[in-house]
């Protein structure tokens, strides 16, 4: 062989070792990932071990470490996420349909949907401050010392709303609301935009309305697509303590929002399902803060455990998420 | 539609019935078109509402004076009509709290610089080669199990990492590594605990998206570097990264935003220090965990010192608001298309 080619078989082998640790490199990468994901589970699981028990499900937040429970931080962040339910259900579809379904690409819809792109991207804290203004403190158009009560009898019960809100469930499921809306708006569009256009033309062609095509047509194509968005927008809501915090959730609360602390409770006094909304209220995320900030050794436990139930929420979240796609992805044919 | 209402129909009965119904039905259209068009309104009004409360709070108070519960006027200042911008800009002390105030937002904003590059030196590497590892490396099946895995940790709650990086990062990696072996000296609340954990968090951020853009790079790209004989690193870095770079770059700007947001993990393992230092071993205040400490404790409504949450929140926002829409503007001007 001539010096040439020896030198090129050389580089070859040189070139091909590089490649080979580069390889490795991005395995190690990957796997170091997934280590992360197991040490973190694995830490929580093992600090919680022994202490996640029906105690601590049932009882209400103590001084002392081995009585206290998670079930006030349980009660408010179903509550909490009902309320955001309710709200970003229909607005976060309703404006998707709008966008998706009517809206021509004019200057205006260009502007909402760059504005929704930047919205996602605003960080959760900022969507607190803008909740304490605006829902808790209501711009301050009311000062809370001259604060008034809507009393609305409902035969069974009487609605009362204090003027200002104040720092109640219900400010804090409006805040949550508008942190996950640009969320499921955008997972929402992308289900109706897989829906294809012939559906729609044929619904045309038999001289359906554009309100009755995507009522009876295109929405219940989408409905598992905008279902999972939405329900993964809720996990997301569930996970969050920042814009809590800032809208004033209480770290220490030993009662359940409106003292309704078991499902009966509700048939028996339906005036406690009123109060509930306008009462104080904390969250799974706020009780597992508190306890990380108790000096004694025994709440770090606490936390874990209380982390532990959330994660295990988020787990039947997602799950129910992926088994709706999946099925929805059977017996779609098109 | 327009058959409907033709205006080529006689005027029978029945036409006429038909006209009114399909009127009625058109009403119903367009009532609820209305709706739709107000729930895409609420977005736009989301965004109006954030910057009137930054800017009303920070900037330029126009509400009218209020009058407190005992008839006193309360000072209805906005921060920066109280404190010069010169001032949140280069003084270097941040003690709104203390009686001897200061204003410099320097503190806080070096604080959240250096949560943020500890956790892209982690995120960054390992969420691009792992990308890579998931787009030209692994078999469909193997990425079909390993991408929703990695997911799972843009899923956990924040305040979970928090925990992690506190009652884990610190005592059991930090300590024996810089405090047993090199001598220096971890506090409990510590930048490089957030650091580390605010980079695992923004991993799946920049695996997922820039898989995908790595993932759209056509074959015959691929095929035709091989084909000059390229191995699989001259194909993966000379050829497919660079053409997606504009992906990978936006991913990177996204998941940067996102640490600067990041607020549970970074107030619960970075304490509350507000300082200018260099030190990722001892405390330091960001800008999100101040806002939270201040909510968390007593501040009189109308106070200098709450009022300067929403300076520090304006800054928050600008700063996420830029990058995010450098991260837009990189893909959508330096993206190659292919056909």
């Amino acid at each position: 062989m001539s010096d040439q080619q020896i030198g090129y078989a050389a580089l070859l082998k040189r070139r091909h070792r590089i490649s080979t640790c580069f390889e490795w490199t991005c395995r190690v990468a990957t796997v170091s990932a997934l280590l992360f994901l197991a040490a973190l589970l694995a830490g929580v699981i093992w600090q919680a071990w022994g202490w996640l028990d029906l105690q601590f499900l049932t009882g209400f937040d103590s001084r002392r470490p081995g009585k206290a429970g998670l079930l006030a931080g349980l009660w408010g962040t179903s509550w909490l996420i009902f309320f955001t339910a309710i709200f970003t259900v229909p607005m976060g579809v309703g404006a998707a349909i709008y966008l998706e379904e009517y809206a021509t690409d004019s200057r205006f819809t260009r502007l909402i949907k760059l504005n929704l792109s930047n919205l996602a991207g605003v960080p959760s804290i900022v969507y607190g401050m803008l909740g304490v203004t605006a829902f808790v403190r209501m711009f301050g158009m009311i000062s809370a010392a001259d604060g008034w009560t809507m009393a609305l009898s409902l035969g069974f019960g009487t609605l009362e709303i204090p003027l200002p809100l104040g720092r109640c469930l219900l400010a804090g499921s409006f805040t949550l609301s508008l942190l996950i809306l640009p969320v499921v708006i955008i997972a929402s569009q992308e289900a109706l935009r897989a829906v294809p256009p012939s559906i729609r033309h044929a619904s045309y062609a038999l001289g359906a309305t554009e309100w009755q095509t995507i009522r009876h047509q295109v929405l219940p194509a989408a409905i598992p697509g905008i279902a999972t968005g939405i329900i993964l927008a809720l996990s997301r809501a569930m996970g969050e303590t920042a814009p809590l915090i800032v809208v004033g959730a209480m770290s220490y609360v030993a009662f359940a929002p409106g003292n309704l602390d078991t499902p009966m409770a509700a048939v028996q006094d339906p005036q406690r399902v009123l109060d509930a909304p306008f009462d104080v209220f904390t969250s799974i995320t706020i009780q597992i803060t508190n306890w990380i900030e108790q000096p004694k050794e025994e709440f770090q436990n606490l936390a874990a455990a209380g982390s532990l139930v959330l994660l295990i929420l988020l787990v039947i979240f997602n799950a129910t998420a992926i088994v709706i796609r999946n099925r929805a992805q059977k017996k779609i044919s098109w | 539609m327009s058959t409907a209402s033709g205006s080529g129909v006689p005027h029978s009965k029945a036409a006429t019935s038909l006209h009114r119904s399909a009127s009625l039905v058109r009403l119903k259209e367009s009532g609820i078109r209305l709706l739709l068009f107000l729930c895409a309104t609420v977005s736009m009004l989301t965004t109006f509402g954030i910057v009137s409360v930054l800017f009303s709070n920070a900037i330029y108070d126009v509400a009218p004076q209020q009058v407190g519960a005992n008839g006193e006027a309360r000072p209805n200042e906005a921060f920066f009509q109280q404190v010069s911008v010169t001032e949140f800009v280069t003084e270097t002390r941040w003690t709104p709290g203390y009686t001897e105030k200061h204003f410099g937002i320097m503190p806080l904003v070096c604080g959240t610089l250096m949560i943020s590059g500890i956790a892209a030196l982690i995120g960054l590497p390992i969420g691009l080669c792992s990308a890579i590892y998931l787009s030209e490396y692994a078999a469909p099946r193997t990425r079909s199990i390993i991408k929703p895995v990695l997911e799972i940790l843009a899923g956990i709650p924040t305040v979970v990492y928090g925990y992690f990086a506190l009652v884990f990062v610190t005592p059991y990696v930090l300590r024996p590594i810089f405090q047993d072996m090199l001598g220096f000296d971890v506090g409990v609340f510590n930048a490089a605990s957030a650091g580390i954990v605010v980079g695992i968090m923004i991993i799946p951020m920049i695996s997922s998206l820039s898989e995908d853009v790595l993932r759209s790079v056509p074959r015959s790209l691929r095929e035709a570097a091989y084909a000059l004989g390229s191995t699989r690193f001259d194909v993966s870095t000379r050829v497919v990264v660079p053409a997606a770079l504009s992906g990978i770059i936006a991913s990177f700007l996204l998941a940067i935003s996102r640490a600067i947001g990041e607020t549970m993990a970074v107030t619960i393992a970075a304490g509350q220090t507000a300082i200018v230092t260099a030190d990722p071993l001892g405390s330091v205040a960001t800008m999100t965990s101040y806002i939270v400490n201040v909510s968390k404790g007593d501040a009189v409504i109308g106070s200098i010192e709450e009022k300067s949450i929403y300076a520090v929140g304006l800054t928050l926002f600008l700063m996420t608001l830029v990058m995010n829409i450098i991260s837009q503007f990189v893909l959508r001007r330096f993206r190659e298309v292919y056909n």
